[in-house]
């Protein structure tokens, strides 16, 4: 063989196979990377908050005195929000899914919603706040109230839950519909009885984890002036309310003047993590348990 | 009633069955008919909600426009709302917020495709099964968390070592802000590279290539498309992302490129403003619309770039 010198074949492969040991190594570090950054946060937040959670913390109304404080109010807010956000969502975004998916045509009108869809759910968080602001706030004048603040999430996360909801009908298999038009099912006792049922573990799991995202959220709530004042707690849709982002996005700020102000944003931290891990354990028990498979 | 009944009362029985089954029929044909217009409302729901984010943007930044020029606010380098003499310039906006992002996706881009090459191509699928989930959990983490966190540990940290830096500056919640988009661009990435089939990879070890050379040569370009598209929805993402740069960023309105300092995005702009119990109708109050109008046209562009580059250059095998 006189093309191919194999002197040189074995040298380059060695270090061809050498680089190629190297830089997998190297993938794997980066991928390392994300989990060390999110272990140091939450042993982070833990060792500065756990010590401040307990009960008069939980069930305390709001104070300067951080010895003081607690976050009833927060929690009841979120617990308002999520009044609103739950049946709003859900109606809408589990019609507008069924709209789209059984009742219009496909075609150029369904594309476009379909579009329409996706855009909404890469517009930043701040500009439903505004949008927030200017409708519900300003031009109906509902204030800044748990109303408003609810109406503007539900917006917010609608996209989710619209494309999990189409997703999931989408998954229920033709035949159960067309057993049902055979035995003389109209077309709406087909929904309601055969493909909502089959496709609800998929929406129900798509809803909650919209529901992690709205709680989450804090810009939005910040645009539409939340605030994080000594309030009584709310009793109704039209009363002003504040949340636990926004409480923990007051303290942090005023962490630089008072120390011990980190501490309660971390301990509040805590509430709003096991609160997101509860729900979004939820969301994969559903899944996991009720998801059919045909 | 059949108990005890004759075959006359059985009789009337059927007919009442026959007049009830046609009234349920009247029923679930009204049912039918009304069903389809009711779901059409729902479903235009989401279409008015762009139309009122673009109504509403639009109408309020027309009226900002009539008292400050058009090309005075794209081109001005000067941001003093507040000031006596107001100057309202976008630029040191859009200059911190371009910084910003650029931070993030230097930290976000490499990472993340990193992540993408380990998962899809050396990691072995019990590996995936567990590393994947949890690199996603990043991704369900709430913003204001991140926030809290480049304030009160990575701005300190970096403080530490490079005793210069401000303590607000936009490198901090740069950095973080890329950390929070890893798992987009890893994920979205692993998808489109997972597409690419397996019998190009198999091809190309035949003909002797290493697994790295493999990727570099075969995945990555046939997966191309996927991995630009996820750079894109990133970069869109860092635009919009408003708490963590709010925190730990700061409110200074300086056209600087020194990120050890203080830099405002469009986004904290907002939430300074609006939430400074800005008075309708004042000129502040309507610049938050223009710039708000400015940050929608750009995530909007980014996100229709970044399904022109999935689609237009897709390859299909």
């Amino acid at each position: 063989m006189k093309h191919i010198d194999e002197s040189v074949v074995q040298r380059r492969m060695k270090s061809r196979i050498r680089n190629n040991m190297i830089l997998k190594q190297v993938f794997f570090v980066a991928t390392l990377f994300g989990l060390f950054f999110l272990a140091v946060l939450l042993i982070r937040v833990f060792s500065q908050g756990i010590s401040w959670i307990n009960w008069d913390f939980i069930t305390g109304r709001l104070s300067t005195d951080p010895d003081r404080a607690g976050i009833m109010g927060a929690i009841l807010g979120t617990s308002w929000l999520m009044l609103v956000v739950i049946p709003v969502t859900f109606i809408v975004g589990v019609g507008t899914a069924i709209y789209l998916e059984l009742y219009a045509k496909q075609g150029k009108f369904h594309n476009f919603i379909a579009t329409n869809i996706s855009n909404l759910a890469g517009v930043p968080s701040i500009v439903y706040g505004l949008l927030g602001l200017t409708l519900f706030v300003r031009t109906m004048k509902f204030g800044n109230v748990v109303l408003a603040g609810g109406l503007t999430l539900s917006l917010l996360v609608l996209p989710i839950v619209i494309v999990a909801a189409q997703e999931a009908i989408r998954a229920v298999p033709q035949h159960l519909s067309e057993a049902s038009y055979g035995m003389g099912a109209t077309k709406w006792q087909t929904v309601k009885k055969i493909i909502l049922p089959a496709a609800l573990p998929g929406i129900l799991t798509g809803a909650i984890l919209a529901l992690s995202r709205a709680i989450g959220e804090t810009a939005p709530l910040t645009v539409l002036g939340i605030p994080a004042l000594l309030i009584p707690f709310p009793g109704s849709l039209f009363d002003t309310f504040t949340a636990l982002p926004m409480q923990i996005y007051y303290w942090t700020l005023d962490s630089s003047l008072v120390a011990e102000y980190a501490y309660l944003a971390a301990a509040t931290i805590i509430v709003l993590l096991v609160l997101l891990f509860l729900l979004n354990s939820i969301a994969i028990f559903i899944r996991n348990r009720f998801q059919q498979r045909y | 009633m059949a108990a005890n009944g004759g075959s006359n009362s059985g009789a009337v029985n059927v007919r009442e069955m026959i007049a009830e089954k046609k009234k349920k029929k009247n029923l679930s044909n009204f049912t039918e008919k009304i069903i389809p217009p009711i779901l059409f409302l729902i479903a235009s729901i989401s279409l008015l909600t762009t139309v009122g984010i673009i109504l509403t943007l639009i109408t309020e930044a027309i009226e900002f426009f009539k008292r400050v020029p058009f090309w005075e606010f794209y081109t001005g380098t000067v941001l003093k709302p507040m000031s006596q003499n107001p100057e309202f310039g976008v630029l040191p906006l859009l200059n911190g917020t371009l910084i910003s992002t650029a931070i993030a996706m230097l930290v976000a881009g490499p990472v993340g495709i990193m992540s993408a090459i380990y998962l899809s191509e050396y990691a072995s699928d019990r590996a995936r099964r567990v590393l994947k989930p949890m690199l996603e959990i990043l991704a369900g983490i709430p913003t204001i968390v991140y926030g809290f966190f480049a304030f009160t540990f990575v701005t300190p940290i970096i403080r530490y070592f490079f005793p210069e830096v401000e303590a607000t500056n936009i490198l901090s919640p740069g950095i973080v802000m890329g950390v929070m988009i890893i798992p987009m661009i890893a994920s979205l990435s692993e998808d489109a590279m997972s597409a690419v089939p397996n019998s190009m990879r198999e091809g190309a070890l035949a003909l002797g290539a290493t697994k790295l050379e493999t990727t570099f040569k075969v995945v990555i370009p046939a997966a191309l498309s996927g991995i630009v598209s996820s750079f894109v929805l990133g970069i869109s993402r860092a635009i919009g992302e408003t708490m963590i740069v709010t925190i730990a960023s700061g409110s200074s309105k300086n056209f600087t490129f020194d990120i050890t300092q203080s830099m405002q995005t469009m986004t904290a702009y907002i939430v300074e403003v609006a939430g400074g119990e800005a008075p309708a109708g004042s000129t502040i109050y309507y610049s938050l619309y223009a710039v708000a109008l400015t940050l929608f046209v750009f995530t909007l562009l980014m996100n229709i770039l970044a399904r022109y580059v999935s689609r237009k250059f897709r390859e299909e095998y």
